[in-house]
């Protein structure tokens, strides 16, 4: 009697396994012309969104990630069915040199003419084969001008022991192996173990000091706002927003140069909708959508246009539309997947020193 | 004596007290921030709910709501079903067999999240299944189900072995005895374990993290902030998602001991 139960309990869950597909079908968030987006969070003005859905009747999905390295990993596990993503430029180069991406046409994307110049030939993707630009900025320094007298124009004020205590540092391994890189005249892209050394050194000698209050990300904004620390190394979009919020704080990339790096737009290998999606990135070339973008992220834009219709005040901020000198001094972040090993076990190195 | 016994009174005390202010002071300070006017986390400018109407105007925050509650109602009811069968079933059996399929549902329980949410992952990729919205629905029906069967068990202990059999011997055919005697009997177990299933889904990251690529639930949203700067509207978004889990916890607590009673 009881195998009778437990046969039609098993019939039970072998009728509920062959059903839980079906459930799952129904669920399938993309038919016909959904798009799925894979952008950094908040990271583009919702409205445009609801512009674009309007205008063309192509639904987007529209989802996060945190980081690129994260990104990477989703679409390696070859499992992504994402129609459109925004990489930073090393892991554009990564994923180019990996076949992950498809090449874009040019025919679907024709406000890809209006981007600037310097911009349409990166490094990491000659003749923007495979990405366009979305937004971009700079790394440098932002300073207190009640608290800092000397002028900065250089990464060597970070080192100076007048400062001990007051300097904040980004816990990112390129950014800040970069800084003490183009400090010490190396390229940020380096593979000379040498100078990867050194650079470890003058930043383990920097926190030894105690100049250094500490390594942040996110809360580096806060605490330059509060007052709480002179100098910091931050991203140009993070130090608008901090100077919004505080008429002591000013921005410079110093002379030795520094990071310019770029968010760009690609299509990744396996979309289903390569036409839609090079539609969606057109959309987000135009005038009005990029000027919209750039009000609500404030970082800087790609969009010829839209510089041409900055306010004299906008367009003279050294922040939001770095001048061509600012540019050329500047050099983007190449893939080191090759040699990560040798950056990895010298930040550590600075890591764990006291 | 009485002094020893009111210094390890206040030993417990203070114990206890520090037990609790790690746990909760934490999510203490965050509902604080939810209401705070300034964005700064350094300065407190004022009381606001203005977060809290942001919420309700998102569309990327309404549409990972949607993705969670539909995943966890869908997830709680299938794994409930599921559950609920599985455990009549391991009931019925042998001791032995009964004992082995016990251990083998407690495995998804004790298995770290992580490990669960990679090996899921990599089953789906293995096979070719795109990871979305689907995917997240399996791998969460996979790890409700054994809170469903772990709150039907007792209940099934419990009851008397013979009212399956009396039910038989007047006439019902054995699905009948199983819809009109046992499901009544171990109702309260069922949906306990459909509350606790409901929960662990609203509440889970690391599965769904790994299980789904293009549909995105709270949790993932609100990890996803973490590069621009987490908002204060993420804090009141944790802080009602907080409030949900624990309000459901408390039912499901309430529950389990009117039914010690």
């Amino acid at each position: 009697m009881n195998k009778r139960i437990v046969v039609l309990v098993l019939a039970a869950l072998v009728a509920l396994a062959t059903l839980t597909p079906v459930l799952a079908e129904a669920e399938k968030p993309y038919a016909g012309t959904t798009l799925t987006v894979c952008n950094w969070y908040d990271y583009i003005d919702e409205a445009v969104i609801g512009m674009f859905e309007e205008e063309t009747g192509i639904s987007i999905n529209y989802v996060n990630f945190t980081t690129n390295e994260e990104l990477y990993t989703k679409l390696e596990a070859g499992a992504g069915n994402y129609d459109v993503i925004f990489p930073s430029d090393y892991i554009i180069e990564r994923l180019i040199k990996d076949d992950m991406l498809e090449e874009l046409n040019y025919e679907n994307i024709p406000n890809a003419q209006g981007l600037l110049d310097w911009i349409k030939n990166p490094d990491y993707d000659p003749d923007s084969v495979h990405s366009l630009a979305y937004m971009w900025g700079t790394v440098g320094i932002v300073y207190n001008t009640t608290m800092v007298d000397d002028p900065v124009d250089s990464w060597g004020i970070l080192f100076d022991k007048k400062y001990a205590g007051q300097v904040l540092m980004m816990n990112s391994i390129r950014d800040t192996m970069g800084v003490a890189l183009k400090y010490l005249g190396y390229s940020m892209n380096t593979d000379d173990p040498k100078a990867l050394e050194e650079a470890a050194a003058l930043l383990i000698q920097q926190k030894k000091d105690g100049i250094v209050d500490g390594y942040f990300v996110d809360e580096t904004k806060d605490k330059m706002v509060a007052g709480e620390a002179a100098l910091a190394v931050m991203w140009s979009g993070d130090a608008m927003y901090a100077m919004e919020k505080n008429d002591d704080l000013a921005y410079a990339v110093p002379m030795e140069g520094s990071n310019v790096w770029i968010d760009g737009m690609c299509i990744p290998k396996g979309s289903q909708n390569k036409e839609a999606a090079e539609c969606f990135i057109n959309f987000l070339c135009r005038e009005d959508i990029a000027r919209m973008n750039m009000d609500y992220i404030w970082y800087s834009t790609p969009v010829q246009a839209v510089v041409d219709g900055m306010s004299e005040e906008e367009f003279n901020d050294a922040t939001l539309n770095p001048p061509q000198e600012v540019i050329d001094r500047c050099e983007y972040f190449l893939d080191v997947s090759d040699y990560y090993d040798i950056y990895e076990e010298n930040w550590m190195q600075v890591r764990i020193a006291r | 004596m009485v002094n020893g016994r009111r210094v390890s009174k206040a030993v417990k005390g203070t114990y206890l007290a520090l037990i609790i202010a790690f746990l909760y002071l934490p999510i203490l300070v965050m509902i604080a921030l939810s209401f705070n006017k300034s964005v700064s986390r350094a300065e407190w400018t004022g009381f606001t709910l203005d977060w809290y109407a942001k919420l309700l105007v998102s569309d990327a925050i309404l549409s990972a709501l949607k993705v969670t509650l539909s995943v966890a109602v869908t997830a709680a009811v299938v794994s409930t079903v599921i559950g609920t069968l599985a455990a009549i079933g391991m009931h019925a059996m042998k001791q032995g067999w009964s004992d082995l399929m016990v251990t083998l549902s407690y495995l998804p329980m004790t298995t770290p999240d992580i490990v669960t949410g990679v090996s899921l992952m990599l089953m789906f990729v293995f096979m070719k299944v795109p990871l979305n919205g689907g995917t997240m629905l399996m791998a969460h029906i996979a790890f409700d189900t054994p809170y469903v069967v772990f709150s039907v068990m007792p209940r099934l202990k419990q009851m008397d072995p013979n009212m399956y059999e009396a039910a038989l011997d007047l006439g019902c055919k054995p699905m009948e005895a199983i819809v009109k005697v046992i499901i009544p009997e171990i109702k309260p177990g069922i949906v306990t374990g459909a509350l606790m299933a409901f929960t662990m889904s609203i509440d889970d990251f690391v599965i769904s993290y790994f299980t789904s690529n293009t549909a995105q639930n709270l949790s993932m949203l609100v990890y996803s902030s973490a590069r621009r700067g987490v908002e204060p509207t993420m804090y009141a978004l944790s802080t009602l998602m907080f409030a949900v889990v624990l309000a459901l916890l408390l039912v499901v607590n309430r529950r389990n001991s009117l039914e010690e009673m």
